[in-house]
Formats: structure tokens, C-alpha cells, sequence
């Protein structure tokens, strides 16, 4: 932050009379920025890499591979990445099956409205509605019983686990890939479809050969939007499960609450272990953002 | 080269299934609590907790001020960016998206110990303070929908002519702000703040760890101690996140036909 206010003045005094003092416009947002959002992480990332007497170490980043933070970090990626992978494939199928596939035309406005909501339907009430679908008592899991005589409880189903989570989840993550790749479709011109099936192509070969390498980027990058999301989420989780299925999130939010890991500044470095993985996803989607954007125009 | 629609129909009819069942399911739960009939005692219990009613409208107020708050720091910089510092466009653009990169878990467990109360400004010290706090940290939660709509209603609309239009015509800033700018991207203010909306009102994490008594910690309380009521809180919340979106198509709808009739 402060090389860029030095930046700014530099920039005043080297040009023209006009920029001296432009860059005053925007100081509102700037302090703003820097009190609430980049300080307050700077202060963590610090945190993560000093002793309590404000030394540098980097023994709170080796304590952070411990089995049971580990295993924190390793059963949240595998949610995040199966919810991620998941809400992309079936986004997609339900995406191409309205844009490509010959439904009427009007299922599509809908659908699209219906995801700005869904996609925003997080945090607490979302475990609510699946602790009453498919909870003990919930409506899902009683009719499976009555019905068909199909106990999933029984069956070793519980909403409180790996599987259970990752449902739950994709209730955001599928209308948010919707959401994202509807317009991708859209950009796919008539004229690439016309010009492989006039050279003969079979439809599997243009999705092979045209479609799919041209929306790659935005599948991909997508792909990491959606696992930071989920990545981050701590509401839906904790009123799931309360604090009985060790994810990250939900480690760190007991951390804050109540020093459990008996060392705050393992908690600096939970929460610098955070940013790390949710920084190289969304640095994969900004990425692959700027390829896409060179074919939809 | 058309996808077959048979399998089209059947993607759909499998991704509504699993769209209305919850819903479905919540709203049969919502309904269960008197034994071997259907009624609204839920609600009824719900809606008269007068901690529903507090928390309900303490959320209603942080996110009314994060609002106007947003807007008023969103607006002016995303014109002045557009106007004058093209350049800083990709740095202002990259802090706004930041707050989607970094977790809140993170970015509130930064504010504890920023601002305790042995801090250069120990915000956590007072209620006051600490509703201060929540409120900037909705504002950053907010920030990349924020930026977004108002950044894309502004690149629509010829900024810099209208500016000089204004100037040439004796108009202050104050003026030009209010009278030219905001009219012209209200569409997108509105959006904006409709979707501000639906994510503070039921907000958790940061309202919990901040201890303050807002919806979400309280939906969370009842979530952990009742049977019946969550279902219905749930209801509520994704009607008033419903209402949020349709009223966002609902401008969105106006401003094309104003657009229309020009």
C-alpha cells in the first residue's frame, strides 16, 4: 500500500499539472481499503510468521503440519474440490441442456433468475433446509423410508460428513457455474458449428475439437471460483455440524472464539494457510479469466 | 449436432429435483410443528420472539448503513477512476475483488486484533465502536458486487462528456454527483444494493465472532436449541433473498424500457 501512494505522488510530480492532485480522488477508497481489508490481513500473514515476543519465526508454519490440522486442511479440500468438480459438471450439463439442447426458450429467464438466488441462499439457513430434507426427520429421508423401505441412516448416510457437506454445498456451487457459464455457451457462434459440420465433423468431434477447447479457460476457472468458495464458507458448516467435523474454517472460528490450539499464533498461520490455497485458486481463475476473454466478444 | 433433448429434459428434470426438494422439504418442516396436522405455529412462534424482532431489525439497520456507506464510497471513486485515473483502473479493480480471494473468517480475525482495545484505535472497545466495525466489514464483503454493478453502469453511459455537459453549465461537484452521475446509474446502484442486502441480513460469521446481535448469530442459536422454527426461519430468509433478486429484475426491467423509449 505504501508503494502505491508513492507511487501517486511520483507520478504527480514527474507529469502534468492536472495529476498532482487526481489521485486525492480516490483517497476516501484507498483509506479504506487499507484500514479494513489490507492492514487487518497484513497484520494476520505478520502474525503467522512471528513468536509471541514479535520475532520472526517459522515455527508456526511447521506446527501447522500437525496430523490434526492437517487432516483439517485435507478433508476441506477434498469438500471444496469435490463440491467445486461436481457443481461445474452438473452446472454445465444443466447450462448447455437450456442454451444448446432445444428447451423452450422460455425456461431460460427463470432458470437464470432462480440461480441469482440460489447462488446467495448460503450460510445458516441453507443447513437448515437440508437438515429438514435430509436429516434424520427430514422429508427425504422419511418418504426414502416409507415409500421404498430405504433407510440411508442405515445405510451409513449422514448429512454431518464428507458426503452430507458437499450435497449441501452444491446448492450454491451449481447456480453459480449457471450463472457464469451461460454466457459462455451464449458466445459460442452458430458459424464454428456450421463451418466443422460442413467439414464433416460428427458432433462429438466439434465438442471435442471446437466447443470444449475454446470454453476450457472459463470451465477451469470456474473450477477455482467455485473451490474458494467453498473453501471459505464457515455459516453452512457450522450450523450443520457445530464444531463436530474438523474443517479448516471451522478450526479457525473455534481458534478465535476460544484459543483451542493453545497457541494464537497457530492461529495466525491457520488463517495465513487459508489465504494461501484460496490466493492459487482464485490467481488460477483470474488467469484463465483473461485467456477466455480473448474468444467471447 | 444438437444435443439429444431427451437428455436435455432429463438434466433439467434431475436439477429441479434436487432445487425444490430442499425447499419443499423445509416448507413440509416448517409446517409440522402441532403433532398429525399442518399449521403455522412455527411462524407464529417465530415471528412473535422478540429476539427475532431485534436482531431482525438490527440486521435490517447495519444493512440499510452499509448501503449508503457502500455507495457513497463506491460511487465517487469508481467515477473518478473512469474520469481521471484510467490507469489505477486494474489496482482498484484487484483490491475490490480481494475480499472474494480472502476469507472473512480471515479478514474479521484481523479486525480483533487490529482493534482491540489496547490498539491505536480500539474500535472493539465500545458497542458503538464494534457496530462500526461490523459495518465496514459488510461494506468490504460487499465491495466486489458493489464495484462491479456500479463500474459496469458507468462504462455504459459517456462520463466524460456528461462531466463537461455539467461543468459547462456551472455545475459543482456536489452537483454533478447527485444530479447527474447517480440518476444515470442508479439501475446499478439498485442491484447493488438489493444483492448487499440479501448477503448482510443473514451474515454469520462476522456478526459471531464480533458478538454482535444480529440475524445470523440468532438464526444459528435457535438452529442449535429448536426443532421446528429453524425451518421456518429458512423460509423467511429465502423468501426475503427472493424478494432481493426480483426486485433487482424488476430495475434491471425498468431500465431497459426507459432505454427503449429514447
Amino acid at each position: 500500500m505504501a508503494d502505491t501512494t508513492t507511487a501517486a505522488t511520483a507520478l504527480g510530480a514527474s507529469g502534468r499539472q492536472r495529476m498532482t492532485f487526481a489521485w486525492l480522488g480516490i483517497l476516501p477508497f484507498m483509506l479504506f481499503a487499507l484500514l479494513f481489508l489490507l492492514l487487518p490481513t497484513l497484520n494476520i500473514v505478520i502474525g503467522a510468521f512471528q513468536t509471541r515476543t514479535g520475532e520472526f519465526t517459522l515455527q508456526n508454519i511447521f506446527n501447522l503440519f500437525q496430523p490434526s490440522i492437517l487432516s483439517a486442511y485435507w478433508i476441506s479440500i477434498r469438500i471444496s474440490l469435490a463440491s467445486a468438480f461436481l457443481g461445474c459438471l452438473i452446472g454445465f450439463l444443466i447450462a448447455a441442456s437450456v442454451v444448446l439442447g432445444g428447451l423452450p426458450a422460455w425456461i431460460r429467464a427463470p432458470l437464470l433468475t432462480f440461480s441469482g438466488v440460489a447462488s446467495n441462499f448460503a450460510g445458516v439457513p441453507l443447513a437448515f433446509a437440508f437438515l429438514a430434507t435430509l436429516g434424520r426427520l427430514g422429508l427425504v429421508t422419511v418418504l426414502l423410508r416409507e415409500w421404498f423401505g430405504v433407510n440411508i441412516y442405515a445405510m451409513g448416510f449422514n448429512l454431518l460428513s464428507f458426503w452430507g457437506l458437499t450435497i449441501t454445498y452444491l446448492f450454491f456451487q451449481i447456480p453459480l457455474m449457471i450463472l457464469i457459464v451461460t454466457p459462455a455457451l451464449d458466445g459460442l457462434k452458430r458459424e464454428w458449428r456450421e463451418a466443422a459440420s460442413i467439414l464433416g465433423a460428427s458432433s462429438f468431434q466439434y465438442w471435442r475439437m471446437v466447443a470444449l477447447p475454446i470454453l476450457w479457460p472459463t470451465l477451469l476457472g470456474t473450477l477455482a471460483l467455485l473451490f474458494a468458495n467453498s473453501f471459505g464458507a464457515v455459516a453452512t458448516a457450522y450450523a450443520l455440524t457445530g464444531s463436530s467435523l474438523s474443517i479448516v474454517p471451522i478450526l479457525l472460528f473455534a481458534q478465535i472464539r476460544g484459543d483451542v490450539l493453545q497457541d494464537p499464533h497457530l492461529g495466525y498461520a491457520l488463517a495465513f494457510g487459508m489465504i494461501v490455497v484460496t490466493g492459487i485458486a482464485n490467481g488460477l481463475y483470474i488467469w484463465m479469466r483473461t485467456r477466455s476473454e480473448r474468444w467471447i466478444k | 449436432m444438437k444435443i439429444n433433448r431427451f437428455w436435455s429434459w432429463l438434466a433439467l428434470f434431475f436439477g429441479i429435483l434436487y432445487f425444490a426438494l430442499p425447499l419443499i422439504g423445509t416448507l413440509e418442516f416448517s409446517l409440522r410443528m402441532r403433532r398429525g396436522e399442518y399449521s403455522l405455529d412455527a411462524y407464529r412462534v417465530v415471528l412473535g420472539d422478540p429476539r427475532f424482532q431485534a436482531t431482525f431489525s438490527y440486521s435490517v439497520a447495519m444493512a440499510v448503513a452499509t448501503i449508503i456507506v457502500g455507495v457513497l464510497l463506491v460511487v465517487p471513486t469508481a467515477y473518478w477512476v473512469q474520469l481521471k485515473l484510467r490507469r489505477w483502473r486494474p489496482i482498484i479493480e484487484f483490491i475490490t475483488l480481494l475480499p472474494l480471494v480472502i476469507p472473512p473468517i480471515v479478514i474479521v480475525f484481523g479486525y480483533i486484533r487490529l482493534y482491540n482495545t489496547s490498539s491505536f484505535l480500539p474500535l472493539t472497545g465500545s458497542a458503538w465502536g464494534t457496530n462500526l466495525l461490523l459495518m465496514f466489514g459488510y461494506v468490504v464483503l460487499a465491495l466486489p458486487y458493489m464495484y462491479r454493478a456500479v463500474d459496469t453502469g458507468l462504462r455504459a453511459i459517456d462520463v466524460r462528456t456528461l462531466t463537461e455537459a455539467a461543468e459547462s453549465l456551472g455545475a459543482g461537484w456536489l452537483t454533478i454527483m447527485t444530479r447527474v452521475i447517480l440518476p444515470n446509474v442508479l439501475v446499478a446502484v439498485l442491484s447493488g444494493a438489493f444483492l448487499t442486502f440479501a448477503i448482510v441480513i443473514g451474515e454469520f460469521v462476522l456478526a459471531a465472532l464480533l458478538n454482535r446481535p444480529a440475524f445470523g448469530p440468532y438464526l444459528q442459536l435457535v438452529g442449535a436449541n429448536r426443532a421446528y422454527e429453524p425451518a421456518a426461519l429458512a423460509v423467511i430468509a429465502f423468501s426475503i433473498t427472493w424478494v432481493c433478486m426480483g426486485l433487482i429484475q424488476l430495475v434491471t426491467r425498468f431500465q431497459k424500457h426507459t432505454f427503449a423509449k429514447r
